[in-house]
């Protein structure tokens, strides 16, 4: 089909996106890399210092806690979304009255930005002597908790799970209107519970769906920062200092740019370790 | 959806759907009813939901006292501009990717999406630097280039998947009736791609409206776009919660309504067409 002159058209018509990309990713990342090896403060020029920067990257007595921070930040979200999306789009799928409405309300909170939707949290809900939440607490006879002193990180866990909770429930919800209704009938006359329903139909069913969002998110989530920026600034101590904002923090305000860069790089090999999981489900998809 | 169900089961999951639905609502409906409270009024124990006097005076404390419009013009200006700079570069492409696609064309998706991975502290050093150097920190067009390259393998992905949908065999159809290749990439292809591109635009939209991190990194005063604006509400520990309720609503209000439109596309383009 494709004739020689087609084919010279195709690679002028996609030339300028993938030029505009491969310098989007090969001249910042080269750089990266170059001053990650470079001694290179605002106060001095640069200068090759082999792996010092890795070696104080890694030398940082607080490091250890920034990945766990990463980590839990991640999987504190993951599970709560995942958990609540698939509750949630199972609800959905029911008969209800009003289903569109309520589909508007549960999605909403997506298209908030982050700095808008923390900065909410922080002081109408979570506030501790004004907040919501407070006042709950004390009708309730709990006594308030502080939620951004006592319990930093799990505070910003739940607002950046109440952000990707619309994503996972709308995702899952789609996957799970395109379950085949005879299926789950027979499934039915064969005696099969909701329970068993759920575990040997809807969910392997759901699985691609569940892998999609927990990769994609993941992405995202190992990139979170505009919550934090807003909240805690990564306090109080380092309690809620992510990977990106400890490399937010070196560059900008120690103008440590080797430093910094040294921590891109490892934020960069980080992130690649997930996108190659991604990457393999969606080129399957592209096959098929 | 032929299900058999009793009302009183349908009436029972309703309740369930609509209290699950108006809690997770519920942050953004307390903050739009406090921006209509007194600042008195927002921190007052016990709590008002709906009967209290309604005033709009964040709204003009707002308006008066930051240049909100501005912020508006800015955010207008770098996601609406960044979306169609993306579009006018990814259309040909994403045409080219799926009407005429080769062998490699599978690997050049794939490494465009790898692209989006690239976790944006990785290039913060150099891009910051670059800025300066290239007098773009604080513009319009920095932000606009910045926004423009970080969404472009999404607007193409999303692209191609509405593309590739376009049925080939029509083309022969029109070329029987004697429609030349002018005719109809005009009369036929135009019209068929024009939906999937209106949602890539408004899902682009979205996502550039209310990217934070180069916002805030790239912005200090000029070209500062509402998510910025909004941040600079983090500093202060003082209680101004209606005026913050204010000025949230009328950063998120426009990208809400557009947002609650594009629901459906919202799947399709985060998924890059692995869940449809």
């Amino acid at each position: 089909m494709a004739t020689a002159q087609t084919r010279m058209a195709a690679r002028f018509m996609m030339a300028p996106s993938v030029i505009a990309l491969l310098i989007w990713m090969i001249v910042p990342l080269s750089m990266t890399i170059w001053f990650s090896f470079q001694w290179y403060t605002a106060f001095r020029a640069p200068e090759f210092t082999g792996f010092d920067n890795y070696a104080y990257f890694f030398a940082n007595p607080n490091i250890w806690t920034v990945f766990l921070n990463t980590l839990i930040l991640v999987g504190g979200v993951l599970a709560i979304t995942l958990v609540g999306g698939t509750l949630l789009a199972l609800l959905l799928d029911q008969p209800i009255f009003g289903q569109g409405l309520v589909r508007l309300l549960v999605i909403a909170p997506f298209f908030v930005m982050p700095t808008v939707s923390a900065l909410v949290w922080k002081n109408m809900l979570m506030h501790p002597v004004n907040g919501l939440f407070a006042w709950i607490a004390k009708v309730l006879g709990f006594s308030p908790v502080d939620w951004f002193a006592q319990v930093p990180l799990f505070s910003v866990i739940i607002i950046v799970a109440w952000q990707w909770l619309p994503f996972a429930t709308l995702i899952l919800l789609t996957a799970l209107q395109s379950l085949d209704e005879e299926q789950r009938e027979a499934a039915g006359m064969d005696g099969a519970g909701p329970i068993a329903l759920f575990f040997y139909i809807i969910l392997p069913h759901m699985s691609r769906a569940l892998t999609v969002v927990m990769l994609i998110q993941t992405i995202f989530l190992l990139s979170v920062f505009a919550e934090i920026f807003v909240t805690t600034n990564g306090g109080p101590g380092v309690a809620t200092t992510n990977l990106p904002f400890l490399i937010y923090l070196q560059a900008q305000f120690q103008y440590d740019f080797g430093l910094a860069s040294a921590g891109g790089i490892v934020a960069v090999i980080l992130a690649n370790i997930v996108a190659i999981f991604l990457l393999r489900v969606v080129g399957k998809n592209l096959e098929a | 959806m032929a299900r058999a169900v009793s009302t009183r089961r349908k009436l029972a999951f309703t309740a369930l759907a609509w209290i699950v639905a108006l809690v997770v609502f519920f942050p953004i409906l307390w903050a739009f009813l406090t921006s209509f409270k007194t600042e008195g009024t927002a921190i007052a124990a016990p709590p008002k939901f709906l009967f209290f006097e309604w005033t709009l005076e964040n709204y003009r404390t707002v308006l008066e006292r930051s240049n909100y419009f501005r912020f508006l013009g800015n955010s207008i200006i770098t996601a609406v501009g960044s979306t169609l700079l993306g579009l006018v570069v990814a259309i040909p492409a994403a045409w080219a990717m799926a009407f005429s696609p080769t062998r490699r064309t599978k690997d050049v998706l794939m490494w465009m999406l790898s692209t989006k991975m690239l976790p944006a502290v990785g290039v913060l050093v150099p891009i910051t630097m670059l800025f300066r150097m290239m007098g773009l920190t604080d513009t319009h067009l920095g932000l606009v280039l910045v926004l423009t390259l970080i969404n472009l393998p999404i607007i193409v992905w999303m692209l191609f998947t509405y593309f590739k949908e376009i049925p080939v065999d029509i083309l022969e159809a029109a070329r029987m009736d004697g429609a030349s290749l002018r005719q109809e990439v005009i009369y036929v292809l135009t019209p068929m791609a024009i939906p999937g591109i209106a949602s890539t635009l408004l899902l682009n939209i979205i996502l550039a409206w209310n990217e934070s991190f180069w916002t805030i990194v790239l912005t200090t005063t000029q070209a500062t776009p509402l998510p910025a604006f909004i941040a600079a509400y983090s500093s202060p520990e003082g209680l101004f919660w209606a005026k913050l309720s204010a000025a949230s609503m009328m950063a998120i209000a426009p990208i809400l309504i557009m947002g609650w439109f594009s629901q459906k596309q919202l799947v399709r383009g985060l998924t890059f067409g692995a869940v449809k």
